[in-house]
């Protein structure tokens, strides 16, 4: 054969392969409303920049018959690419070859697209859309999935890792997404579940559909499994693009800055926050109010959303921020709110993202079904995670920090950087209604109209308590601010932690209430 | 504030906050103190056999029933010495999980 041949055999080998499970398969792909594995890639990464490796490997079982079938690529397409010209290690798995089944090889071009995320420090984003273990290869298969939820760990807090559930992803196979940074589901597409619903209607009699079960709404409202939720995949790609856009390659980076600009003209944060602590506002707006460009990347936006956590930029340096969502059960902690919160922290930290904390929070939800969730051990880990991060962290608080709740929200106490207080801020153990009925619970009883007592003694706390002064006056708070000083002070005190340095105790590593 | 209707009332330690609810907020269940003469299932399953009848007298540990549940014959087990008030449940009955199946009532000690 000559080169020219040679070539032109390369040529249809590849076109063949390419083509993964044929045109009924693609066909019935798109009937489901999903894109291919292929043109999924080629729409997430940079115009022309994909490269793909391993796409003549086939799988190796022997059984069941397997021996005489072809499955193109063992039902994954791996390779490396750019978005936005910065450098990702990217994997798909393709549900029209043998439904995207995992087997042994097809675990192989997994792990090696992984191992070279790791060595090369690049993000990692995987698409997930796969029927599961490839029963035929038996063991093999679990000992692939083992060898992925390995690397995750590993690359944990050294690469982002992304997950992209385009397709069904259930049993053990969830369990890689449950370890990576960021899940983004879609809409009538991303179905995740330790355990389908034919199953659970024949053990247990409850009968439920699959979008019910473990649909994109529900991961992302209901369990927290998913970060960001779209409502068809070019939205979701768009995400990943802009979620890449604020993050840095690896940990050992910043992420790259943005040119510096203004929040939109008219955001006046000072006509945003009622006087009545009691009644609410959209934190939103204040993040939105001092945010470049007003630009908030909210993550896990439908979960907990009495936290609101995200990326935003100030003078062109990605923040992360975490505010108390007053509109939403007013702002009080829970266990999700805490549970989404510490992990975030933790993330940020993990990347060198300084953390800005937005404090309004009347302290934890009561509750019986609070306590008994656990409330205690999920909310401590907001206060692990704060302790624990050593970017700069600054804190600002807008009305009322109470209790437990001003500690847990990035007070000085765990190692502020800085905190800076509105005028209009309570800083006290608890608010000025409880405060008064357990101190002057005497004066209330016998007084000849206690009632009339009770508000009297609810004022005088207030005036003499619920105000930032007095947590000034210990030098709690750095420095009592007005509301409209928010972004010059939040950027001058990120400006002087530019060179932090804090060494924790050293240790294997910390045992977290996780 | 034209939105304000549409706030609910949360309250934290003796304030009202107007906020808004989340679905799982709404969604959660009351606590009720648990009555022990009211026997639940703990698991979803089937009952497999039933050992018992009402008026019987039965001393605590003795096996009540069989619920079948993930391939597992569980012996429910009487809590304490006492006497079978009723039995809501009959052989082969698929319950589910939480299904009230055998009320008693405890030795009255003299």
């Amino acid at each position: 054969m000559s080169l020219r041949s040679n070539v032109l055999d390369l040529r249809k080998r590849k076109r063949e392969v390419q083509k993964g499970g044929g045109d009924k398969a693609i066909e019935k792909q798109a009937k489901m409303g999903k894109l291919t594995a292929r043109e999924r890639i080629l729409a997430l990464l940079d115009k022309n920049s994909f490269h793909e490796y391993d796409l003549f490997v086939e799988h190796s079982a022997k059984d069941f018959g397997m021996e005489s079938k072809v499955l193109h690529g063992d039902g994954v397409i791996i390779g490396t690419g750019t978005i936005y010209n910065k450098p990702v290690c990217i994997f798909a798995q393709d549900f029209t070859v043998a439904g995207g089944s995992l087997g042994l090889m097809h675990a192989r071009k997994i792990t090696k697209i992984m191992d070279h995320a790791l060595k090369m420090r690049v993000p990692l984003i995987g698409i997930n859309d796969s029927g599961g273990a490839r029963i035929q290869e038996g063991v093999n298969s679990l000992a692939g999935y083992g060898e992925i939820f390995f690397r995750n760990t590993l690359a944990s807090g050294v690469i982002p890792q992304i997950s992209v559930i385009l397709g069904p992803c259930a049993g053990g196979a969830v369990y890689s997404p449950a370890l990576t940074d960021f899940v983004f589901v879609v809409e009538n597409i991303s179905k995740m579940f330790i355990t389908g619903p034919s199953v659970i209607k024949s053990v247990l009699g409850e009968e439920i559909s699959m979008e019910e079960l473990g649909g994109a709404r529900v991961h992302a409202e209901i369990t927290g499994n998913a970060h960001f939720y779209a409502q068809n995949e070019l939205e979701c790609f768009d995400q990943i693009k802009k979620l890449i856009s604020f993050i840095p390659r690896n940990n050992s980076r910043k992420a790259l800055p943005y040119p510096p600009k203004s929040p939109q003209k008219g955001r006046k944060i000072e006509d945003i926050v009622p006087g009545d602590p009691r009644i609410p506002y959209d934190m939103r707006d204040i993040i939105k109010g001092i945010t470049d460009g007003s630009d908030f990347f909210e993550v896990m936006e439908h979960f907990a959303p009495n936290i609101i956590i995200g990326f935003g930029r100030m003078e062109g340096e990605t923040v992360g921020f975490v505010a108390n969502q007053p509109m939403v059960l007013a702002g009080v902690l829970d266990t999700d709110s805490s549970d989404k919160a510490a992990r975030f922290i933790r993330y940020c930290d993990a990347f060198n993202i300084p953390i800005v904390t937005l404090e309004d929070l009347p302290g934890y939800l009561p509750g019986v079904d609070q306590e008994h969730a656990g409330v205690i051990r999920h909310g401590a880990k907001i206060l692990y995670a704060y302790s624990e991060a050593t970017v700069p962290k600054v804190t600002v608080i807008l009305r009322k920090a109470y209790g437990g709740g001003y500690i847990a929200m990035n007070s000085r106490h765990l190692r502020a950087d800085f905190v800076f207080a509105w005028p209009t801020a309570e800083i006290a153990v608890m608010g000025p209604e409880g405060a008064a009925n357990i101190v002057f619970r005497k004066e209330i009883a016998e007084a000849e109209n206690p009632e009339e007592m009770r508000q009297q003694k609810i004022l005088e706390y207030k005036e003499k308590f619920a105000n930032p002064y007095v947590a000034a006056a210990q030098g709690y708070i750095d420095e009592v601010i007005e509301p409209k000083e928010t972004r010059p002070r939040i950027l001058h005190a990120l400006k002087v932690s530019e060179n932090k340095s804090v060494h924790l105790p050293a240790k294997k590593h910390g045992v977290p209430p996780f | 504030m034209t939105e304000e209707k549409e706030y609910k009332n949360l309250i934290v330690q003796g304030a009202i906050y107007k906020t808004t609810y989340t679905r799982k907020f709404e969604d959660r269940l009351m606590w009720e103190a648990p009555n022990e003469n009211l026997l639940y299932s703990f698991i979803p399953g089937t009952i497999i056999d039933i050992y018992i009848k009402p008026k019987d007298k039965v001393k605590e540990g003795e096996t009540l029933l069989l619920l079948e549940a993930m391939k597992m014959q569980n012996q429910v087990r009487m809590p304490f010495d006492g006497e079978i008030v009723k039995i809501y449940v009959k052989k082969e009955d698929v319950i589910p999980k939480r299904h009230l199946m055998i009320e008693i009532k405890p030795k009255i000690l003299k």
